[in-house]
């Protein structure tokens, strides 16, 4: 009695983990292509990712990108696949390439070009003296003048 | 260096407006298709007037000719379809259809309503052929040649400008070589 206790319980913890196994596959999978159909763009809703869009051909797509996936292709042929049909544009992330240099080094160029302008003027200021930072306190022509008429106001006012 | 400081922001600022001028006047709805100037992808789908009967590029070598990507339920192919059944008159070209995710029922009764202009329609009931295709955005037209090399993408719906301008004297062209 005791062993065929035993036995079932065996078999059922086989089968537990049999079914465990095959979710974290599938789980796997899914995660997998999630991360893909992030980095993809949906053709019909440009601002979406095949993830994201509700559109048929995006469902389409999805479809097609599960299938290939289940045939064991790569990430990067699957992105092939698309690309082969679509062109670039399907991807989020743009391939650097020579049509995409600017695209890709064109903001650091433009960092490096406005580092440079900023040394420059800083360069002159320091030449000019005392770092380019004005220390005089200012000298305004009427500053007594103002005063008085500033200490006339606050008496009138008060006065009523 | 005076010049340079009032001509460099006016070059930066003429530079900046050439490309918002070229930028916005693009549609960003047309992607440039990889697949002009490569073979047609291959497909052998159903007829749509007798599905026993199946076509595909291959059964339209050493002709010119267009495929016209329709559906029942696409609104703007409304908008093109009598240019579509004019040009088929003229027989200039032949037309195939490919009815995209579309049931032969409504396809035939659409046909029947608006005027058949396709040689034959096939019907890519699951998008499959779409896809190979890269279609994404439903009417496309394409212009085949005669070794059944992709050489024309047309995006949305054909106007009479497109047709006179850029697929009519293409397709002369390519019907002479």
């Amino acid at each position: 009695m005791k062993r065929v206790h035993l036995g079932a319980r065996l078999v059922a913890s086989l089968l537990f983990a049999a079914a465990c196994g095959q979710a974290t596959a599938e789980s796997a999978l899914d995660a997998r292509l999630k991360n893909l159909e992030e980095e993809l763009r949906c053709l019909v809703c440009q601002n979406q990712t095949l993830a994201d869009s509700n559109a048929p051909l995006a469902e389409d797509l999805r479809r097609e990108v599960r299938e290939l996936a289940l045939q064991g292709k790569s990430d990067a042929e699957i992105k092939q696949y698309l690309v082969a049909r679509y062109g670039d544009f399907v991807l989020y992330k743009p391939p650097v390439k020579s049509t995409t240099y600017l695209l890709w080094f064109g903001p650091f160029a433009l960092l490096l070009g406005g580092g440079l302008v900023w040394y420059g003027v800083l360069r002159r200021r320091a030449r000019r003296g005392n770092g380019g930072i004005d220390t005089a306190p200012a000298e305004t022509p009427h500053a007594g003048e103002q005063a008085e008429r500033a200490r006339k106001l606050l008496d009138d006012s008060t006065e009523p | 260096m005076k010049a340079l400081r009032f001509l460099l922001p006016l070059g930066i600022f003429v530079v900046l407006v050439g490309f918002l001028w070229v930028g916005l006047s693009r549609d960003p709805r047309e992607v440039p298709s990889p697949l002009v100037d490569k073979p047609a992808p291959a497909f052998l789908l159903a007829q749509l007037d007798d599905p026993s009967k199946k076509l595909g590029p291959a059964n339209l070598r050493g002709q010119v000719w267009l495929l016209n990507v329709w559906a029942s339920w696409c609104v703007s192919c409304r908008v093109e379809h009598p240019l579509l059944v004019a040009l088929s008159k003229a027989k200039i070209v032949p037309i195939i259809g490919l009815d995209y995710k579309d049931t032969n029922d409504l396809g035939r009764a659409w046909l029947s309503e608006n005027g058949d202009p396709y040689q034959v329609s096939v019907v890519d009931a699951d998008g499959r052929a779409g896809i190979d295709w890269g279609v994404y955005g439903v009417p496309e037209t394409f212009v085949v040649d005669k070794s059944g090399v992709i050489r024309y993408k047309q995006i949305g719906p054909i106007t009479p400008e497109s047709l006179q301008q850029k697929i009519l004297p293409l397709v002369r062209e390519l019907q002479k070589s």
